[in-house]
């Protein structure tokens, strides 16, 4: 048994060590001097220098920042709303919504993107921002119901009985019982929302209009046109923000365990 | 309160949402499948199959398509492989706080940007790269390892994106396992293979299954992993599609092709859907 423990411990470190080096590899060399990614690494932050005066970076950011904040708002409360429902009630064709929740996820986001762009081309909503919300609302809703459900699974809906018989509305139960006791989960359900956005890839580059780009969209570009170590850089804050974001949505959600 | 009223107002914006992003997207899509040109100002357009005609009378698209369905079943296949023992290992032999910690480490990158990690690679797997730099100096002399660019740069690059959801679904089914299960199998005196593939594989199957499944629809559908680590090698059927909406314009056909490849996904689905509802 001893034998087998330490075997699965080391296997274990085999997968962490494939699943990093990589994104290590990239990172250390985001701060090497040579421009050709010479090795051994000449320690400089001379790349992320540059990243401080590309414009076209910074607008890119400011960009895929606001879709994400904005689809995040929108996702997460109708999202809440859906889980909601699901919880409260009972109605016909349930079980045919909560299916029709997931084609975001099932079906390939090439497919989604590319169909997004015909059928917004179509009827004039066109591309750029309004039409990035609309696609990436619909891909972290989802998500959003998944979460908020999960933490609406420990609810006692005694709580709600007894705001109902003390004379409350059934909106006043939900603003003032319901929501606040599901924050944790909202939370959680926002910071996942906003960390799928800020991502997201695929719709985005389909749905990014000449003078509007997000972040991810603009790093394909560049690595399109050739590898610079100015790419290594921007990845690398592009990395460690998403990390932050899914500690931050760890410290409210727990992954694969009892919420 | 009207019931049918709360209900109405809690579910109805989410629900027109994606109506129109999803439902009449992909309606119009359809649509656009059998159009024999895009409907833009004054062109000629009419009702034609040709589009879906082109593709089973031509053997280039039949071959991508292939190729494309065969990069997913060998990508969701070493996922599995590598996925399924690690998924054990963290749910059955560590316990605690380490275990909390190693799961959140597994799906750390998950969630970090999907480009970021596959230009990553590039960094390891370019001449003169990471990877060709440590084993000429291990083993001088080896040369150039020529990976980049290859069929196998875009396996490592897609089972490097896909792997963390067949640890996070198979932990899960596993996780749930009774402990007291495999103990009174252990007592019973199953061996340490009967318990794993009489009891736990078994057990374990709706992890795997979903796994599966949400490895091997997005990889058929995947465009820029093969376009940055396979270069001229990276023709699949996904970067075809893309090419047919960013460069070619021919939209018709793009939407065939991806109709055809949702049917043939549908109908991979539905032959397994009497082990998935053997699951229920």
């Amino acid at each position: 048994m001893i034998f087998l423990k330490w075997i699965s411990r080391i296997y274990l470190i085999c997968i962490l060590l494939f699943l990093y080096v990589p994104i290590l590899v990239m990172i250390a060399l985001s701060f090497n001097e040579s421009q050709l990614y010479r090795i051994p690494i000449e320690w400089s932050t001379r790349w992320y220098e540059a990243l401080a005066s590309n414009s076209k970076l910074h607008s890119a950011t400011l960009n895929s920042l606001t879709v994400a904040l904005l689809s995040t708002c929108l996702s997460t409360s109708m999202g809440t709303a859906v889980a909601l429902a699901f919880f409260r009630h009972d109605f016909r064709a349930k079980r045919l919504l909560q299916v029709m929740i997931f084609p975001p996820i099932t079906i390939p986001w090439l497919i989604i993107g590319t169909a997004m762009l015909v059928f917004f081309f179509w009827v004039g909503i066109g591309r750029g921002l309004h039409a990035m919300i609309l696609g990436h609302v619909a891909l972290s809703l989802p998500y959003v119901v998944i979460v908020v459900s999960a933490r609406l699974k420990s609810f006692d809906s005694a709580l709600e009985d007894a705001a109902k018989s003390l004379g409350a509305s059934y909106w006043q139960t939900t603003f003032w019982v319901t929501v606040p006791w599901l924050m944790p989960g909202i939370i959680a359900a926002a910071l996942f929302a906003f960390a799928v956005s800020l991502d997201q890839f695929v719709i985005s580059y389909f749905l990014a209009a000449p003078g509007f780009t997000t972040l991810p969209v603009e790093i394909y570009t560049a690595i399109r046109k050739g590898f610079t170590p100015e790419i290594n850089a921007i990845s690398t804050l592009v990395i460690f923000l998403s990390m932050l974001l899914l500690l931050g949505v760890s410290r409210f959600y727990r992954f694969g365990g009892r919420n | 309160m009207n019931q049918r009223a709360a209900i109405l107002s809690l579910i109805t914006p989410a629900y027109l949402w994606l109506a129109l992003t999803i439902l009449l997207p992909l309606s119009a899509m359809l649509y656009y499948s059998f159009l024999s040109d895009v409907p833009i100002g004054n062109r000629e357009v009419s009702w034609t199959t040709e589009n879906y005609r082109t593709f089973f009378e031509k053997a280039f698209y039949s071959e991508l398509m292939l190729r494309s369905f065969k990069l997913g079943a060998e990508v969701t296949s070493i996922c599995l492989l590598l996925g399924f023992p690690c998924a054990l290992a963290l749910a059955k032999s560590i316990r605690g706080r380490t275990k909390e910690a190693l799961f959140l480490l597994i799906i750390l990158p998950f969630w970090s940007n999907a480009l970021v990690r596959i230009f990553s690679w590039t960094m390891v797997l370019r001449g003169n790269g990471i990877l060709e730099y440590s084993i000429n100096w291990l083993l001088p002399g080896t040369g150039p390892l020529d990976l980049m660019f290859t069929y196998p740069a875009i396996l490592l690059g897609l089972v490097h994106s896909y792997l963390p959801y067949m640890i996070l679904t198979c932990y899960i089914s596993i996780d749930a396992i009774d402990n007291q299960l495999l103990e009174a199998a252990r007592s019973l005196g199953a061996g340490k293979l009967t318990i794993l593939f009489r009891l736990i594989v078994p057990l374990a199957l709706p992890g795997i299954v979903a796994g599966s499944f949400l490895i091997f629809i997005p990889v058929i559908g995947s465009f820029m992993e093969p376009r940055l680590l396979g270069g001229r090698n990276g023709t699949f059927i996904g970067t075809i599609i893309e090419d047919q909406f960013t460069a070619v314009f021919n939209w018709p056909l793009g939407a065939a092709l991806s109709f055809i490849m949702m049917g043939l996904v549908l109908l991979i689905l539905f032959g397994f859907s009497p082990l998935v509802r053997r699951l229920k």
